[in-house]
């Protein structure tokens, strides 16, 4: 295997939307140090957002709303595992964000006198920022990048980080378009290697039709954890309602203020709020459970005007595709409901809260280690958080690297992953990615789907072990571009892993869906209200253990009795309790 | 594996993103762009779906400078 280095002050290890952020602002702070992005696939397109999106979930507009309020909405809304400090950063700094982003031309929502518009989807406030053209979201922040002289390496993934004792310098990284092996020495490292997509089956069969963009496959996660990083609500996992077969978001958030809604087969309104959360899931599997299923968006009460630009957001941004995968079926919005269901089972702190433990700061537990986006725990952070977070990360890496001298990478961690690589990559005839693919999602679709039980969970324990011995060694690869793949199975094998012993420490309740488990059937705020941390410790085991939250900044405000919704109003959207 | 007389058994499956041969100028940029990075160019230099991992994003459709790529759902997805 032939060999590749580079030398950086600050490294990013993925250049999707929090990457790409990081290092424009990584250069902002220091133009004098060197930023050297690496991206699995091209920074262009990549990541989870590669066509853009419709929308800011989450933005905190003055005058529209507060961070004090988004921060209370959020502890809420993860029922209370939140570092307040860190979403209050959030809310009060995604505006200058959004500024920015309209000077470098991302197209917003605005009224006649120029303001941001922004609409109701969270269980009280307004945060909804529609961006109804910005499908070249992605080209933009590509484009910045350049313009910043960051340097960019494409089709290069990251796959274990190099450290000495408890600090990140540098990365080893695979071209999966040559097969070289690449070895990045840097004084900081931010990670933002995105979600981990792939862990559930798709209800359609297609590996690769997942809710997230495919080649965020949990190498983040992986990555960290072998670093010896601490990550945090592993057993909070992601499910999402999505549109039945196709990976295109329920997209409520879109129609809603078109008059758009969630209906039963007879067309009638679900109420509740159409918020993503673990609850709305569990109020969605038990309406599957009793037989009141499916659900559908319905939209064809509307006039046409209405669906004909419902179709221009849904249709140019986000998912392009779901056009034809509607006319494949011979479905139209304006005669036909669209069949709604969950996605598969994924882990990403965007929607939910799995991630590496990050401070408001953006720094992780190991020194020199950043994170950002959806594979750092900043819950329900969405498209927003990323860039958000991804600025913090940037900037307080380069702030870092400018204070370092560069540390000589350990041979021994080099010469393991090569190791590790090369037996893929030697192995021709062996089984096919796709085959191992399906055969670990398999067990986690089993076994690691809620309702968890403890039996359940250790069989899946002990599955994931045979699995290690027996199948990941007959895992093989005729190119560059397999070896990828089959190394993406590895990170999928880790993360499952980690999801079984994570989800079985918790001895209780929470998050509705995302962690309902059997044997703690009821939330437990006395025991649990902290942090579960998963690890691995020097000797190499999985350390599991709690954490205390850091202190509120805000005061809780108390839930509302339950089947007492939140206030709403009728142009706004409702929710799915029964 | 190696005392099998054949390993794989071939399977047919259809591309779900279509390169229109005539209009295709081998400019590289789908290829480039692809997350999944699935397509290549060919002998003659032109575009081709090699790897069956579509996510039917349409980069490679949408940035394609003569408008040669169709992304179609794959089939098990329509």
């Amino acid at each position: 295997m032939e060999t590749r280095t580079y030398t950086t002050d600050v490294l990013i290890i993925g250049g999707g939307t929090a990457g790409t952020m990081a290092a424009i602002k990584a250069k902002a702070a220091h133009p004098e140090l060197e930023v050297l992005v690496l991206d699995k696939a091209d920074i262009r397109r990549s990541g989870a957002i590669s066509m853009g999106m419709d929308g800011l979930n989450n933005a905190v507009i003055p005058g529209k709303a507060t961070p004090e309020e988004y921060t209370l909405e959020i502890t809420a809304s993860n029922d209370g595992i939140v570092d307040q400090l860190a979403v209050f950063r959030q809310a009060s700094e995604c505006y200058s964000i959004v500024q920015e982003l309209d000077s470098w031309g991302v197209d917003f929502e605005k009224d006649v006198n120029g303001n941001y518009e922004v609409y109701r989807v969270h269980r009280k406030g307004r945060y909804v920022l529609p961006m109804p053209k910005a499908s070249d979201l992605k080209l933009i922040l590509a484009k910045k990048v350049k313009q910043m002289r960051c340097k960019v390496v494409n089709r290069v993934m990251a796959t274990r980080l190099l450290t000495k004792g408890n600090q990140a310098v540098g990365a080893i990284g695979y071209d999966v378009r040559t097969g070289e092996l690449v070895i990045v020495q840097a004084k900081a490292v931010v990670m933002t290697a995105g979600a981990a997509g792939r862990m559930g089956l798709t209800d359609s069969g297609y590996l690769y039709s997942t809710y997230e963009n495919p080649t965020n496959s949990g190498e983040g996660f992986a990555m960290a954890y072998h670093a010896g990083a601490e990550l945090t609500g592993i057993e909070c996992y992601q499910i999402n309602p999505t549109m039945k077969d196709y990976n295109g978001p329920a997209c409520a958030y879109v129609a809603g203020p078109f008059g758009g809604y969630t209906a039963n087969a007879k067309g009638e309104r679900v109420t509740g709020c159409d918020y993503w959360s673990g609850e709305l899931i569990m109020n969605m599997w038990k309406m599957a459970n009793k037989g009141e299923w499916p659900l559908f968006l319905k939209l064809s009460h509307l006039d046409d005007a209405a669906i004909s630009q419902i179709e221009a957001i849904l249709h140019n941004n986000e998912r392009p595709s779901r056009d034809r995968f509607h006319a494949g079926r011979g479905k139209d919005y304006r005669t036909d409901m669209v069949e709604l269901h969950f996605s598969e089972l994924g882990l990403c702190s965007g929607h939910s809260a799995s991630g590496v433990l990050v401070n408001h700061e953006a720094e992780t537990s190991v020194k020199g280690l950043y994170a950002a986006g959806d594979m750092a725990c900043v819950p329900h952070q969405y498209l927003l958080g990323a860039l958000t977070f991804g600025k913090i990360a940037g900037t307080n890496a380069a702030h870092f690297a400018d204070s370092v001298t560069h540390i000589e990478p350990d041979p021994g961690q080099i010469e393991a992953e090569k190791q590790r690589i090369a037996r893929i990559a030697g192995h021709s005839d062996g089984v096919p990615h796709q085959q191992v693919e399906y055969k670990i999602r398999r067990i986690v679709t089993q076994y690691l789907m809620p309702p968890k039980t403890i039996v359940k969970m250790e069989m899946a324990l002990e599955k994931i072990a045979h699995f290690r011995k027996v199948d990941l060694q007959l895992l093989g690869a005729r190119d560059p571009h397999e070896v990828g793949r089959a190394l993406e199975v590895h990170s999928i094998v880790d993360c499952a892993e980690l999801m079984a012993k994570a989800s079985l420490f918790r001895k209780e309740s929470r998050w509705g869906f995302y962690h309902y488990f059997l044997d703690y059937p009821e939330r437990d705020d006395e025991n649990w209200l902290k942090r579960v941390i998963v690890r691995k410790s020097a000797s190499g085991d999985c350390e599991l253990y709690t954490k205390e939250l850091p202190p509120y900044i805000l005061k809780p405000e108390p839930e509302p009795e339950a089947g007492v919704e939140a206030e709403a109003d009728s142009t706004d959207q409702q929710a799915l309790t029964h | 594996m190696s005392n099998l007389s054949a390993n794989f058994v071939p399977q047919r499956v259809e591309a779900s993103v279509i390169i229109d041969r005539d209009k295709c100028i081998g400019c590289n940029i789908c290829v480039q762009v692809c997350p999944m990075g699935i397509l290549t160019l060919d002998q003659d230099g032109k575009a081709y779906m090699q790897y069956d991992e579509c996510w039917y994003c349409t980069p490679c459709q949408t940035d394609c400078p003569v408008d040669a790529v169709t992304v179609n759902i794959p089939y098990l997805v329509r």
